[in-house]
């Protein structure tokens, strides 16, 4: 009974999100004023409509309702309660449920504290939202509904993929989605901008917190599906340029850069017609994202289903949001009046460089996806794009952006000085110069481009903090007044250097992991030693566990420095008994920002050996702090007052030059 | 600098960027592509499989064994023709005999194909999607529908 109140409320959400698209954009073409401000009641409606929806099917969940088909499938009353929960979004109805749910958030949000937005404004932006929840409401209903009963219903479920029934799972959907559908409130404003042919700073004061939230979000999200990829394949890779990573990977570069223009249209009025594109292309490559990874064309542990009418639906949905917008776009762009000038080295400038990179380098990644596909339809020839691509075109094209970086910040509006800016530099250049050389220096036949790596961390992580250091006019100030000059800078400032900080940290720990890893593949019985990066590594015994629903075989290995045992490291190879699933458990050691990583083989047939895997990972954590540090400095902008308190109505003065300018 | 001027420099250095861009997309695309081959494909014309490889096709039932020293080999099948894979890693955990796999590597002039990664599926229904096609054509595999539902 319940499950038939699930369903018919994601009914009911199906036909508000209809209402909430008509009835607002007919209020503002009508210019009723009951209309519009029916919208954000409708928007608060389909919200609770789906969490409802989604309530009944995680309660199916919980309590293992075998006679739902999705449960079954995907679902076993032996499994821990936190898997039980999170299964519900491991499968492909379940996750498509999530996304509607967190994209009805985002429109409830606006609805919520959108009452300083023009009303016209935010009618047209929860009216945009509503379309969109119509499209994905009615595909889950007519291809992928999660409520499909199942008579007789089984005894037993079929269990969840082992290797999702993991915490780094449990959160990596949810963070991700918040992340790709944000980008749907930018698409909803640009589009309402261009319905309603208006646009100034405002709009991007508007838009700029809620693309940092949804970028704070999908950065979250994608370095925790990097790190669960990481331990969880046992492959000891923490990238692979799946398609499916490439599939959250754009839409966060193209976001980058909208936060960036979005700077440059809030502060010169510049950069509009290009800001409003960037915004509709950020979710046109979530939307790219959901049908490569939701549609089957790509096979991957994310492709649930392979069911041809569910892609043929999402491409129709695609094509009709990305297309109509862009026409839309193409039509009515002209309208929208040009800003500022500037000299091309200026804050400006610098900014416009970060945009051009940063889509250029979309476009590259977009092209090592899809060109397989491409070829495949066209020719029928099998091809797979894998990393030396990526590192023949992604890589050499941000070496002049990560350079540039500590630059930008330093660079007054409209015209800048650079060779003021180098001044202020050189001691950041020196440090970097340094590390660099130190590198060539210990770690002896180190390759030329990995301590250019280095420096270029370094570089980043030292340069980011240019800004602060001059602004608190140390050493000269004194501590006291320096500190006083800090806590009264605009937290916007903080957000800059930490975010950029963030990306060298980042920096160092890809380049020394991909430079200066060690690897060893080697046959071991219990009592074995072996000798990695300084540290001796013995192999003591294995021991068969039970779990709640596997068994284990996990085996006890001691790492020694100089002959004191400093840690023990359980890799384990588990059955899942529901699926007779083997999965690979490694076994992890952080020291410092390095670790030990184990992972177990086969054992050898007719001996006590096991094929073992080990590697020394070199600052490895580094490559996931540093998108934390992005992620606080994501934060501290979003705590500026100027995006907290809103927008406020311009000045009568700032009015008028406003006025002029159009 | 005149309005023209600012105008032209951050054009042309777009248009640069850009130029430089699908310079190395190009060089890319023509070095660094993989070739999905079967192994009656890769046998058929070994000179022109010089390069880099996907191999795929079924793992031979009995084939698989533990090398000398480290390492395992096994053989990749499909309809008409075996190829000897040798791998110095760590198999995946649901690499099994008589089921679909795909190796990367190269051809070795004896014949045989050195593998530096070997992909199986992820899930126990799943089967590589390019293996199953192939194997399709040749009549050779008519499994379930190639399906990763869980």
């Amino acid at each position: 009974m319940i499950v038939e109140l699930g369903h018919y409320s994601l009914v009911l959400a199906l036909i508000l999100a209809i209402l909430q698209t008509v009835v607002p954009f007919v209020g503002v073409k009508t210019g009723d004023d009951r209309q519009v401000a029916m919208a954000p009641n409708l928007a608060f409606a389909v919200f609770a409509a789906l969490a409802f929806s989604f309530t009944v099917l995680t309660w199916a969940y919980v309590t293992s309702d075998f006679s739902l088909l999705n449960v079954v499938e995907n679902s076993h009353s032996q499994k821990p309660m936190l898997y039980k929960i999170t299964g519900v979004w491991g499968n492909h109805e379940g996750s498509m449920m999530l996304w509607v749910l967190i994209l009805a958030l985002f429109g409830a949000l606006v609805a919520l504290f959108g009452s300083n937005l023009p009303p016209s404004l935010r009618a047209m932006v929860i009216s945009v939202q509503g379309l969109i929840a119509t499209a994905f409401t009615g595909f889950i209903l007519f291809t992928s509904n999660p409520f499909e009963r199942l008579s007789p219903a089984p005894f037993e479920g079929n269990d969840l993929n082992p290797i999702l029934q993991d915490v780094g799972l449990a959160i990596h959907p949810p963070l991700l989605y918040l992340g790709y559908v944000g980008f749907s409130i930018c698409f909803s404003f640009a589009i309402a901008a261009l319905i309603e042919g208006r646009i100034d700073a405002a709009w991007a004061r508007w838009v700029r917190p809620w693309t940092l939230a949804a970028w704070i979000f999908l950065t979250a999200g994608i370095a925790m599906g990097s790190y669960w990829a990481y331990y969880e394949l046992g492959w000891g890779g923490w990238w692979f340029w799946d398609p499916v990573e490439n599939a959250s990977f754009m839409p966060w570069l193209a976001g980058t850069a909208l936060l960036h223009s979005a700077l440059v249209m809030e502060k010169r009025e510049a950069l509009k017609v290009w800001t409003v594109l960037l915004a509709i292309l950020a979710f046109s490559l979530s939307l790219l994202g959901t049908f490569l990874v939701r549609s089957g064309v790509l096979t991957s542990v994310h492709a649930f289903a392979t069911d041809p009418t569910r892609g043929v639906v999402i491409l129709g949905i695609l094509v009709f949001f990305i297309g109509g917008a862009l026409i839309l776009f193409a039509l009515r762009s002209s309208s929208l009046s040009n800003g500022g000038m500037f000299h091309p080295i200026s804050r400006e400038g610098g900014l416009v460089l970060n945009n051009l990179v940063l889509t250029t380098a979309t476009a590259t990644v977009f092209v090592g996806t899809l060109y397989p596909l491409a070829v495949e339809a066209v020719t029928g020839e099998k091809i797979s794009v894998g990393a030396p691509y990526f590192d023949a075109t992604f890589v050499p094209l941000m070496v002049p952006l990560l350079l540039a970086v500590p630059f930008g910040p330093l660079l007054a509006w409209k015209r800048g000085d650079i060779y003021g800016a180098a001044q202020r530099l050189y001691v950041f250049a020196g440090i970097a110069l340094v590390a660099g050389l130190v590198t060539l220096w210990f770690a002896t036949g180190a390759p030329v481009l990995a301590a250019f790596g280095i420096a270029i961390g370094f570089w980043l992580l030292f340069g980011s903090f240019a800004e602060v250091w001059q602004k608190s006019g140390l050493p000269k100030a004194g501590l006291s007044k320096a500190a006083a000059r800090l806590s009264g800078m605009p937290r916007s400032v903080w957000g800059t250097a930490f975010a950029h900080a963030g990306l060298g940290v980042a920096v160092l720990g890809i380049v020394s992991v991909s430079a200066f890893q060690q690897e060893r593949v080697l046959r071991m019985s219990p009592g074995d030693s072996t000798e990695l990066a300084g540290y001796v590594i013995s192999f003591d015994n294995v021991e068969a566990r039970e779990g709640p629903n596997f068994t284990e075989d996990v085996a006890t290995f001691v790492v020694y420095r100089d002959s004191d045992p400093i840690a023990t490291i359980a890799p384990a190879k588990r059955l899942y008994t529901a699926r007779g699933m083997p999965t690979t458990e490694a076994g992890i050691h952080t020291t410092g920002f390095s670790q030990v990583y184990v992972a177990l083989g086969d054992p050898v047939e007719g001996t006590d050996q096991i094929v073992v895997r080990l590697w020394w990972k070199p600052q490895v954590t580094l490559i996931w702090l540093g998108p934390v540090l992005m992620m606080i400095g994501g934060l501290f902008s979003l705590s500026d007052r100027r995006l907290r308190i809103g927008a406020p109505t311009p000045s009568a003065k700032r009015r008028e030059t406003l006025a002029a300018a159009e | 600098m005149t309005r023209k001027q600012k105008r032209t420099t951050v054009i042309f250095g777009a248009l640069a960027m850009l130029g430089l861009a699908v310079a190395l997309v190009l060089t890319a695309l023509s070095d660094q592509v993989t070739f999905f081959r079967t192994p009656t494909e890769l046998l058929a014309a070994p000179q022109e499989n010089s390069g880099r490889i996907r191999l795929g096709g079924l793992v031979e039932t009995g084939s698989v064994k533990n090398a000398e020293t480290s390492g395992v080999e096994f053989a990749i099948e499909d309809a008409n023709e075996r190829v000897l894979v040798r791998y110095a890693g760590i198999l995946p955990d649901l690499f099994r005999e008589g089921q679909g796999v795909i190796a990367e590597g190269t051809l070795q002039t004896d014949g045989s194909f050195l593998a530096d990664t070997v992909l199986a599926k992820h899930d126990e229904t799943y089967m590589p999607k390019e293996v199953a096609d192939r194997l399709k054509e040749q009549g050779y595999w008519q499994g379930e529908e190639v399906s990763a539902t869980q």
